[in-house]
């Protein structure tokens, strides 16, 4: 199991668009992937967990991945919250 | 074949087949399955026929109208793929060996309620996403087709109970000819959007969608307000050449794009476009329209699930101005409420949405929207010739409190540098009666009135525009409203400033002979009726028309005022 802390810069928080790109990344992975928000995780591979989290700005979140490709995924999904200017 | 009557709500005639735009029909009953796993394997099935359909939508709004309108699809898409939605769906199949419609429908219900129950408007609209999401998907289950607007891929003729903004906002306008609805009248959003798109028109048919099936060829006539069910032959040569004789007076007036409006008798009079989105100003040109008389803000506001930014308010206010190249344009600030709903503000339904909280009225209350539209407007004032106007003004207090916001907002972007033009013009809609008739007040203060009769009709009158078994007192020549008209035209000159009208009725061609007798400088319509209206005004003579408005101001009734119009101007509309 691989996990990383982030802190969210996008100025709306993560639903919507950021929500969508996250998620369609996390698919790419066979990997169980989690994102923990104020004490709630859910599967990163679901929209609607991650968007019923309403996750703001400023705020703390840890992505955590377990299985074949756990490295990959954890890059992957970091490589994109960053390039896309949501987290660093 | 059969025909249908109606309300021509836009001229032209369209001869196509016929699309049904009515909510199908997905009701179906718990039922228990033998084998769980076929029944499981129908629903992958279904699932994958379900996201290969909205593949399908989503390229096709990406390529037509663009990524963001096709960013909404790209959501659905995930959401069928959810796993949290999915296997919940397959787990209920297995262990309690019910039918894939209820397990589908039941975790679909716990979701929508979860994102109901949120205390963000955002979420709140998502549970409209899973909903329709599970509609696809239960149509296929069920085998019943549902429809979808942006798919139409040739010429179509639109069959619908109404049209909502939102319907209309995925036409794809290269393949819909012709609308015909069983509800609305004149002023209807439907009707409307059909002058706009400049496309006929028949409205209040009461039962299209009851008579005409998929598929069915139809003509839709907008001039007589007729629309003829799988026609013979015949009839649709006959229509074809309607259809050649339209189009050569349409040619006719088109020589006329150039011409200043002037009256028989030398009288310039402006003839301006109603519009709702800069797509439209192409109307507006190809249709010799002198200025935009009225540029409804609320379009930029509807359709979607958050209010648009200053910045895109901005961009779509300069194109305008930047389009109409120097010539007036009057932007009406935010007109919400009444039959225009913006679900994101979460506003309460109340008993009398006409009488209750709108525009000016939500503006002056919700004053973070209103600034930011304010400084949007400001900003693009130096683009052009700006004249902003505040909608729904029933005392002089509103018109002065909306005005010193304008001030603030103005004075704040001077003060960050932004140029801001000095010569932008502050008028008011008159719509309610009692502006009318205090008229001669608000003349001292403000820079110019636009009647709005489609209201001001409906508030003196006392009658829902909506309600159609009140339709009757919808009397744009009674006597009564033309008073009022008079009040609030010489009102304005007396203070050396200019009336115009933006309703309906400022395009009517009996209502033109009175409204020029009137004195009306300014007469804005939907783009498609400034030609005509050019015309007509070419052979009226203003000194004439003068006295025949004053014996319409005399009479008692509407069919009076009718008679007397037409018997005046008989031989002249026997040539239009």
């Amino acid at each position: 199991m691989v996990e990383k802390q982030f802190k969210v810069i996008e100025e709306t928080g993560i639903h919507a668009r950021p929500a969508t790109v996250i998620v369609q990344k996390a698919g790419k992975f066979n990997s169980d992937i989690q994102i923990e928000y104020k004490g709630k995780k859910v599967n990163l591979k679901s929209i609607m967990g991650v968007m019923s989290l309403g996750i703001s700005f400023g705020s703390d979140i840890k992505i955590i991945a377990e299985g074949s490709d756990e490295q990959e995924a954890l890059q992957g999904i970091e490589e994109t919250l960053t390039k896309e200017g949501l987290a660093e | 074949m059969s025909f249908l009557s109606g309300i021509a709500a836009s001229s032209g005639i369209a001869i196509a087949k016929a699309y049904r735009l009515v909510e199908p029909d997905l009701s179906f009953s718990k039922t228990n399955v033998d084998d769980a796993d076929k029944e499981i394997g129908r629903f992958q099935t279904v699932l994958s026929r379900a996201k290969q359909e909205l593949e399908e939508i989503r390229d096709r709004a990406k390529s037509e109208l663009g990524a963001d309108k096709a960013a909404i699809f790209e959501a659905h898409l995930l959401v069928l793929s959810d796993p949290e939605l999915v296997s919940p769906i397959e787990d209920q199949i297995k262990t309690e060996k019910v039918n894939a419609e209820f397990a589908l429908n039941n975790t679909a219900d716990m979701f929508i309620t979860m994102f109901e129950q949120m205390d963000n408007e955002y979420m709140k609209e998502r549970a409209a996403d899973i909903r329709d999401v599970t509609k696809r998907v239960l149509s296929h289950l069920l085998g019943v087709q549902i429809v979808n607007l942006s798919m139409i891929s040739e010429e179509t003729i639109i069959v619908a109970e109404d049209l909502t903004p939102s319907d209309t906002a995925q036409l794809n306008r290269k393949y819909v000819k012709a609308f015909t609805t069983n509800i609305g009248g004149r002023t209807s959003h439907s009707a409307i959007m059909a002058r706009s798109m400049e496309i006929p028109a028949v409205v209040g048919t009461k039962t299209a969608t009851a008579e005409i099936k998929n598929g069915d060829v139809i003509i839709v006539d907008g001039l007589k307000g007729e629309v003829h069910i799988n026609p013979s032959q015949e009839v649709i040569e006959q229509y074809l050449q309607e259809q050649k004789r339209y189009e050569q007076q349409k040619a006719e007036w088109a020589k006329l794009v150039n011409e200043r409006t002037v009256s028989a008798d030398g009288l310039h009079v402006e003839l301006a476009a109603n519009i709702g989105t800069p797509k439209d100003l192409e109307g507006v040109i190809n249709n010799g329209g002198e200025a935009v008389g009225l540029y409804r803000t609320e379009f930029l506001y509807m359709g979607r699930n958050e209010l648009p930014s200053e910045e895109e308010q901005f961009e779509s206010y300069k194109a305008v101005l930047e389009g109409m190249n120097g010539k007036p344009v009057v932007v009406r600030t935010l007109d919400i409420g009444g039959d225009k709903e913006l679900p994101y503000l979460d506003l309460p339904k109340e008993m009398n949405p006409f009488l209750g909280f709108r525009a000016i009225r939500l503006c002056l209350e919700e004053q973070g929207i209103f600034r930011t539209q304010l400084r949007a407007l400001l900003r693009a004032s130096s683009f052009g010739n700006l004249k902003i106007m505040f909608p729904m003004i029933a005392t002089l207090d509103e018109f002065r409190a909306a005005k010193s916001l304008l001030e603030e907002e103005k004075q704040k972007l001077m003060g960050e540098g932004i140029a801001v033009s000095d010569k932008i013009e502050l008028g008011i809609m008159v719509e309610i009666p009692s502006t009318a008739i205090l008229a001669d007040q608000f003349a001292k203060e403000v820079d110019f009135f636009s009647i709005g009769t489609n209201d001001l009709i409906q508030y003196t009158m006392a009658a829902d525009r909506m309600n159609q078994r009140v339709s009757y007192l919808y009397q744009p020549y009674s006597p009564s409203i033309l008073r009022l008209v008079k009040m609030v035209i010489d009102a304005a000159h007396k203070e050396g400033k200019w009336a115009g009208m933006c309703g309906e009725m400022a395009g009517d061609e009996t209502a033109i002979p009175l409204l020029l007798g009137l004195g009306l400088d300014e007469f804005s319509m939907s783009a498609t009726s400034i030609l005509k209206a050019r015309s007509q005004i070419l052979r009226l003579s203003k000194k004439e028309m003068e006295d025949l408005a004053e014996k319409a101001l005399q009479m008692s009734t509407t069919s009076q005022v009718v008679e007397l119009v037409k018997a005046a101007t008989e031989k002249d509309l026997l040539t239009v």
